[in-house]
């Protein structure tokens, strides 16, 4: 166990550097900087300029101004965003659980629909309810989750039963601690729903190929030649087996998550981490972009790596030697 | 698809050819036909589909109405024109018509239909499929966006980018992902090795997040064209690496399978192996894949353009004419801005639907 984390670890060290480093010079391909938008403005003196520009270091060439921020980034300092004028840390903090609880709220969302469903889909195989529902999971696996965003805030107009986009209601700081809680939770469901749509679809599909495909494996044959009910067989034999993947997938579709959720996020106007990044990417707000995308990273690479430790936790077969020779 | 496709009668179709110049051609051609009628519907419908967006594509200033960029500047915002069907006595002046509209309301942007007046459609005319007598009265079929350009007109020359993007970016990285996976499985050993670690680092970025940096670099002043390219660009140097982690591990296992060891017995050199028994094995999978991946670059651009990212204004794709629903009044108001999102949504749909039965097709036993 320790040498597999201790091996993980490691793996991750060149994998930011490289991420941040191209992120870095891609920033710095674009023409001007956020200060010389500020340039464009007639009230502000050229002194103030040149001022801020050494303030952030923007007068540094490339590899100063990479070397510098890593050296600050080591020391667990992110910097200050040049737009908001807060520390990143705070920032993405403060945004970042917006993201993590969409993520994970859609992923159970997700998961108490798809599994379900694809077990009665799989035992029915080929009736009406599988076509019907494997066409419906067609359709949701290719309606983009922001088409889907968008037809949720014309919803939310139409109905007026949930709030259409924002992260809580404009009189959040008076509200007393439980109807914080129920506001902020009555601003996520609509996201969530669009989020978890497509989830759903294609988890529904991977369970019921599962499945189908343990089905017809020796064991669950032995198991039914010893008598075992048919309950028994699908729910001890084929779907233990059956839900190995979904494992791996919680972590490896944390990726998928991440991306959906900053469109959603950017459509209904959720403070979460992806709007954060858009609106930086946008004014070329330097430390705040690096912070947010190795955020996005971090999150990433630690689902990934507690979706394998989960994976040896289900599946006897699988040790920490086995995942880390692979 | 649950049901397992019906295997195409090879036989039969070997018997109908006759020896001749273009017997090659009509094999083809018959077993694409034979394949037609043993698809599904959904196929059928997604193949239809698909062939009418790259008909949009590639015949977009026939297909097209109006200019794409021909604003009506009296017509922002304006509805969906009903179709009327001309009785039969009519039918020397034409066959269908529609009342022209006028605006109601200037603030609240509303329409009412001028029904004293009739504009007629006119097909095959001035250049056009279909378009009206002059073209400063538009028939606007899809309605039209908030500077009164033709929406349908920008939709068929949105399919350029849109339809296009998947297949240039497929392109892209379906040759680096073989070039580098086969290489890599060739030369095995150190360089193997580093190759994949690279390709790992690439699979576990936060994509969307990275697409999002990279679009940075592309300049606002920069021609539809460059722009179009740069976003294939970094999408495919987003998405070469799980190709060839991929194509590398099927390299690798069909070097070692008995045919290949036969042809190696017989002396085939290194490269003969790899052009006739290596790659034909790979490329049934590599297609399926690249079906499949082909709506991670329609999203992918829609995504960038809809955020103001991508293709600029007034280039038309589907993401960027959809952008203005990002606006919830806009929805609610005009709820037609949506229809470039169907599109978009069809468009991936189809996709989904031919690359899921080419892998039932080619692997018929996996019942994924």
């Amino acid at each position: 166990m320790a040498r597999f984390l201790i091996k993980r670890i490691l793996i991750m060290i060149p994998l930011m550097l490289g991420i941040t480093f191209i992120s870095f010079i891609a920033m710095s391909l674009v023409p001007g900087n956020f200060v010389s938008n500020l340039a464009l403005d007639p009230h502000i003196s050229p002194q103030v300029i040149k001022q801020m520009e050494a303030e952030f270091g923007l007068d540094q060439p490339l590899m100063v101004r990479y070397l510098r921020w890593l050296w600050q980034v080591m020391h667990l300092n992110f910097g200050i965003s040049i737009a908001y004028r807060v520390n990143v840390t705070n920032l993405i903090a403060e945004r970042a659980v917006n993201t993590v609880l969409l993520s994970l709220a859609s992923m159970v969302f997700s998961w108490a629909l798809a599994i379900p469903i694809g077990i009665i889909v799989a035992v029915r195989q080929n009736s009406l309810i599988d076509r019907g529902l494997s066409f419906f999971s067609f359709l949701g696996m290719s309606v983009p989750a922001f088409f889907l965003a968008f037809l949720a805030m014309d919803f939310a107009l139409w109905s007026g039963v949930f709030p259409v986009g924002g992260t809580f209601s404009p009189d959040y700081a008076a509200l007393d601690a439980w109807s914080k809680v129920a506001d902020r939770v009555n601003h996520l469901i609509l996201p969530t729903l669009v989020l978890g749509v497509a989830g759903v679809a294609s988890l529904m599909r991977l369970m019921r190929s599962q499945i189908l495909e343990i089905k017809n494996s020796e064991f669950v044959r032995t198991a039914r030649a010893k008598g075992l009910p048919e309950r028994t067989v699908l729910y001890k034999h084929v779907l233990r087996n059956a839900l190995n993947p979904f494992v791996t997938m919680a972590g490896y579709g944390l990726a998928d998550l991440l991306g959906g959720a900053a469109l959603v996020e950017t459509v209904m106007n959720l403070q979460g981490l992806g709007l954060l990044l858009l609106g930086a990417v946008r004014s070329l707000d330097v430390p705040l972009v690096m912070g947010s995308v190795l955020m996005g990273t971090i999150l990433l690479l630690v689902g990934n790596l507690l979706a394998d430790i989960a994976l040896v936790a289900v599946d006897p077969r699988v040790d920490f030697s086995t995942l880390a020779s692979q | 698809m649950s049901a397992l496709p019906k295997p195409i009668d090879h036989a039969r179709a070997g018997l109908e050819t006759s020896p001749g110049a273009n017997s090659r051609l009509r094999k083809l051609g018959h077993a694409a036909r034979e394949e037609w009628k043993g698809a599904p519907y959904t196929v059928r419908i997604s193949v239809a589909c698909l062939l009418v967006f790259y008909l949009f594509a590639a015949a977009s200033p026939t297909i097209a109405p109006y200019d794409p960029t021909q604003q009506y500047r009296n017509l922002p915002d304006c509805p969906p024109m009903r179709l009327h069907l001309a009785p039969p006595s009519e039918w020397t002046h034409g066959l269908l018509y529609a009342y022209p509209m006028t605006m109601a309301d200037a603030m609240a942007r509303r329409f009412a239909e001028d029904r004293g007046h009739r504009i007629w459609i006119r097909f095959f005319h001035r250049g056009h499929l279909f378009t009206t007598d002059s073209p400063t009265e538009p028939y606007f079929m899809l309605g039209s966006e908030n500077l009164g350009r033709d929406l349908f007109s920008r939709i068929v020359y949105g399919a350029r980018v849109s339809m296009c993007i998947g297949l240039v970016g497929v392109f892209i990285s379906f040759s680096l992902g073989i070039t580098i996976g086969a290489f890599s499985g060739l030369m095995g050993g150190m360089t193997d090795n580093l190759i994949m670690r690279w390709c790992e680092i690439e699979m576990s970025l936060p994509s969307f997040y990275f697409l999002l940096a990279l679009a940075a670099v592309i300049p606002s002043g920069m021609s539809t064209v460059a722009t179009f390219f740069m976003i294939v660009a970094i999408m495919a140097f987003i998405s070469w690496a799980g190709f060839a982690r991929v194509i590398r591990g099927m390299a690798a296992s069909v070097r070692s399978a008995p045919f290949v060891d036969a042809g190696r017995a017989l002396g085939a050199s290194r490269t003969r192996l790899l052009v006739v028994h290596v790659i034909p094995t790979v490329l049934g999978f590599a297609a399926v894949n690249a079906s499949l991946s082909i709506p991670g670059y329609i999203l992918g651009e829609s995504s960038l353009s809809l955020l103001g990212l991508g293709i600029q204004e007034p280039a038309a794709s589907w993401g960027n004419l959809l952008s203005q629903a990002m606006d919830p009044q806009n929805i609610e108001h005009y709820p037609w801005v949506l229809i470039p999102g169907i599109f978009i949504s069809i468009a991936v749909m189809a996709f989904n639907f031919l690359g899921d039965y080419m892998r039932d097709r080619l692997d018929p036993g996996s019942l994924r």
